[in-house]
């Protein structure tokens, strides 16, 4: 006679399972892995794999001269390219104490918004496109065009421009320069219309959202999370308001703080901040100062021997770049604080208890771009 | 043998009448009925890749782009050259997925709605079968199609697919009801469930405009839920690329991926006939009585164009939602469906059948 | 009672919500000059692009085939990623002394980063940004190029 086998009976309703949404994922936005455990369509708890394009760029900045820097700085964060140049450019300036000419604080300014715009613009059309709206990614593309076609008549090129230099710029600004800024301007104001009636107002997209992967003001500032993600859960952190660069000092214009917290609030942050930013640039694209578009600097830069660091509002919140110098033309160490990096940091803790759906919605109202997590 | 683009009738009785003398009556039916498949096979065809093409330039134009260009003018053999790719793709066989069942489930899925668009008439005496209980069989059958959808989602052995096909067959369940209780409205309005005497009872005005009201609101119920149904538009959940890369078909390559493709647009094409039928008088048409001019000039319009103009409008209209809304979430899906279109719905059902108690339709 | 007529408000704003959304993709469709779409083989007569485009480097040659490189080598110092080697050559000169001129100015594009600090950091403006775009090709080692062209000289004041 056989013996009867007890097997141990597991509770199918609670047993939970794996999948990998990644390295090749249509929401991950890049070769981002998560590992998400589910129970059913629930997510019960989730772990990021960076690192699948990490390529060393903290090491490489170490044997390169400060304006060589500027090329890998490009590609970390590649949506907001003239900024994360902006951060190293300051930190060069500041610790050489170069002060630069006007106008170049006026057009580095300028092209910065202009640059978070169009991050914006697409952060737009892959958060439609992750509800499921595919439409929202041609209009978010279509408008982003108009900024990459300024950029690349003054310098050149449309994503990695490169454009800064320390102490200056590369170039000046193309003659019609201002007469495109303000044109595209008038183009935008019309069509941000259309974002609104497609994806802000529509019943579907609120339902997804309202309320979705709630973050507290406490629970933000103890991850880490800034720009628009952590606004949106009422924590002031804009750089440009609290350690102003550039000519921010000079203009007008409000922080976009939300309380709710949740992904609709830092949806609706974003789309504020495009119109902030044309604010922003309708202030001063008029006022340009004449002058020339570079200090003089030294044909070899060497910063003294000592730390420094800088912060910048880059598109996806602050970010903070921390060099040593041993009086070297190269860094001794150099250190990125991207903002991506952070705001990934809260996703598992958002999310749990969220639906696939959601975990997807959240992903992309926190808008990271993996090189600037993997660097 | 009489043919006229205005009544296929006497046509078909001729070609009937024809093999019947000529043939013993068994083979004169293995006959028909070949020719019948062989028929609804190049219509079917043709429709797919016309829908296919269809879709791409609609929603090309609505993202301001120009949409497929560049095989033939405008790109009308796109989807041509698609589908010689796909049929010259390797068919990928899934590690321990159940063989069986992995390949059964695209044929299911392109059966059953096969089966449906037989009893759809297309102009007066052009249908496979009339039956009397049309309606009740077009909505068993074509729900049939959730089993493949099913059965691809449990076979793939892929977990992305899993999950696409439970979220269909919870969304097909539901919606399910709405469209058979949105159809009920209609037949209590026509008082027969036969699609040629629905059609034949809109004669002297749409049942849309005849039903006031309830019939509208019927009608839109049916749009939302056949979409739905149809696993489009803002409810595709069981594909939901940006959530599960590609839902139950995840793991289909070459032709068995184009038969899903297919009766995807076939499905769309099938309940766009249905409401074409039920509520916009399929083949019937545009009639307002007392205006005999108008009416006359209406009847030159051969039946064939009404319905295809009417199916195409239809069908546009759910190509707008797809290309317009974000994907819903699954359990904002059910709620949309047991507390929003079931509720109204029976309160629909409970209006129209008043009304026609009191005969106050036209 | 509220809650029942929020149950139609709700109905009534989430329709007019999509109706608004659907008019939007509507209006696009029925517009269809504002298509926006460049086509990109047929339009190469008429495509331009700007003249600060950065397609490549390149070293503009005169009518005589001089260009401006001296052959100092500080193009390639200063480019972040070696896309640059410099040959040198020595040549008599008549007055007995050796003078330094270019033999090679090899140019890697495939490794380039079009971040301009050759352009910019060359004393005697031998470099310029091409508009050329259309680099791919079957063959890598198509992609390093030479970018004196061969029996060049360099151009009298330069050199002086
Ligand atoms: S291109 Fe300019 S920097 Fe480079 S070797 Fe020639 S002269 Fe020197
Ligand atoms: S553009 Fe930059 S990367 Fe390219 S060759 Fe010149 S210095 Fe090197």
């Amino acid at each position: 006679m056989k013996e009867v086998i007890n097997l141990p009976v597991k509770n199918i309703e609670e047993e939970e399972y794996h999948i990998n949404m990644g390295p090749q994922h249509p929401s991950t936005h890049g070769v981002l892995r998560l590992v998400v455990s589910l129970q059913g369509e629930i997510v019960k708890s989730l772990k990021p794999h960076c690192g699948y394009i990490h390529r060393g760029i903290e090491k490489m900045c170490e044997k390169d001269t400060y304006p060589q820097i500027i090329h890998l700085t490009d590609r970390m964060d590649y949506l907001s390219a003239h900024i994360n140049n902006h951060a190293v450019c300051l930190l060069v300036e500041k610790a050489l104490e170069v002060e630069v000419p006007e106008r170049v604080k006026y057009i580095r300014t300028i092209v910065d918004e202009l640059n978070r715009i169009a991050s914006h613009q697409l952060w737009w059309c892959s958060f439609g496109m992750d509800m499921g709206g595919l439409t929202c990614f041609f209009y978010g593309l279509r408008d982003r065009e108009k900024i990459l076609d300024i950029f690349e008549e003054s310098f050149g090129s449309r994503l990695l421009h490169s454009y800064y230099t320390p102490g200056g710029l590369m170039m000046d600004i193309h003659p019609d320069f201002q007469k495109n800024v303000k044109v595209f301007i008038k183009y935008f104001r019309k069509k941000i219309k259309d974002y609104d009636d497609l994806l802000s107002g529509n019943v579907i997209m609120q339902l997804r959202t309202k309320g979705v992967g709630v973050i507290s003001k406490e629970d933000a500032i103890s991850f880490g999370m800034t720009g628009p993600t952590g606004r949106g859960s009422g924590f002031s952190c804009d750089v440009r308001k609290h350690h102003p660069y550039g000519v921010y000092e000079k203009v007008q214009f409000n922080e976009i703080v939300r309380t709710e917290g949740d992904t609709l609030a830092r949806y609706l942050n974003r789309m504020d901040e495009m119109r902030e930013s044309m604010n922003i640039i309708e202030q001063l694209i008029d006022n340009i100062p004449a002058g020339d578009y570079t200090a003089k600097m030294k044909a070899v830069i060497k910063l003294p021997a000592g730390e420094y660091f800088q912060r910048v509002e880059s598109a996806r919140g602050e970010l903070g770049v921390y060099v040593v110098s041993d009086g070297n033309k190269t860094p001794f160490r150099m250190k990125f604080r991207t903002p991506s990096f952070s705001n990934l940091s809260t996703l598992d803790y958002v999310s749990r208890g969220c639906k696939i759906a959601d975990l997807v919605a959240i992903g992309a109202s926190m808008d990271y771009v993996i090189p600037d997590i993997d660097r | 043998m009489a043919f006229s683009i205005y009544d296929f009738t006497s046509f078909n009785q001729s070609i009937d009448k024809l093999l019947y003398d000529s043939l013993p009556p068994f083979w004169a039916l293995i006959i028909e009925m070949t020719i019948i498949g062989v028929v609804f096979l190049l219509f079917y065809a043709v429709v797919g890749l016309f829908l296919v093409y269809a879709e791409r330039k609609v929603c090309a134009f609505m993202q301001n782009r120009v949409g497929p260009n560049r095989v033939g003018p405008y790109g009308i053999f796109q989807t041509i050259a698609d589908f010689i790719k796909l049929l010259m793709k390797e068919l990928i066989y899934i590690k321990n997925a159940d063989k069986l069942l992995f390949n059964l489930a695209p044929f299911i899925v392109i059966i059953a709605s096969f089966m449906a668009i037989s009893a759809v008439p297309f102009a007066k005496g052009l249908h496979a079968i009339d039956f009397d209980i049309g309606i009740l069989y077009v909505i068993a059958v074509s729900s049939l199609g959730v089993v493949g959808i099913l059965l691809a989602g449990w076979s793939s052995n892929n977990k992305y697919s899993l999950i696409g096909a439970m979220r269909s067959g919870a969304q097909i369940v539901s919606y399910e009801l709405s469209v058979g209780l949105s159809l009920v409205t209609i037949i209590i309005l026509a008082g027969t469930m036969q699609f040629s005497a629905i059609v034949e009872g809109q004669a002297n005005g749409w049942f849309i405009f005849k039903g006031h009201i309830p019939a509208f609101i019927a009608f839109v119920v049916f749009l939302i839920a056949s979409t739905a149904e149809t696993n489009r538009g803002p409810f595709d959940l069981a594909e939901a690329e940006s959530e599960l890369t590609a839902g139950f078909h995840t793991e289909y390559s070459g032709i068995k991926f184009a038969f899903f493709f297919l009766a995807e647009y076939m499905n769309m094409f099938l309940v766009a006939s249905i409401a074409a039928t039920v509520f916009l008088g399929g083949w019937m048409p545009f009639h307002v009585s007392g205006w005999g001019g108008f009416n006359a000039v209406m009847d030159f319009i051969p039946p064939l164009i009404w319905y295809f103009g009417k199916t195409a409008f239809i069908i546009f209209l759910m190509m707008w939602f797809k290309w317009t809304f974000p994907r819903l979430r699954i359990d904002q899906l059910l709620t949309l469906e047991w507390k929003y279109l079931l509720p109204i719905n029976l309160v629909n059902i409970l209006v129209m059948a008043f009304m026609v108690l009191m005969g106050w339709h036209f | 009672m509220n809650s029942f007529f929020q149950y139609f408000a709700d109905i009534f704003n989430g329709v007019k919500s999509l109706l608004t959304g659907m008019k939007v993709t509507g209006r696009y469709f029925f517009s269809p000059w504002e298509i926006v779409t460049q086509q990109y083989p047929e339009n190469r007569k008429t495509l331009k692009m700007y003249d600060r485009f950065k397609g490549e480097v390149i070293m503009p040659h005169t009518a005589n085939n001089e260009h401006r490189c001296t052959g100092c080598g500080i193009c390639e110092t200063n480019c972040p990623n070696g896309s640059i080697e410099i040959i040198q050559d020595k040549i008599d000169m008549p007055d007995g002394k050796k003078k330094r001129i270019i033999d090679k100015h090899i140019y890697h594009l495939s490794m380039c980063t079009f971040c301009g600090l050759c352009i910019k950091t060359c004393p005697s403006d031998a470099l310029a940004w091409g508009q050329e775009f259309e680099h791919a090709v079957f063959d890598r080692t198509k992609l390093t190029k030479i970018l004196n062209k061969p029996g060049s000289s360099i151009l009298k004041d330069i050199s002086e």
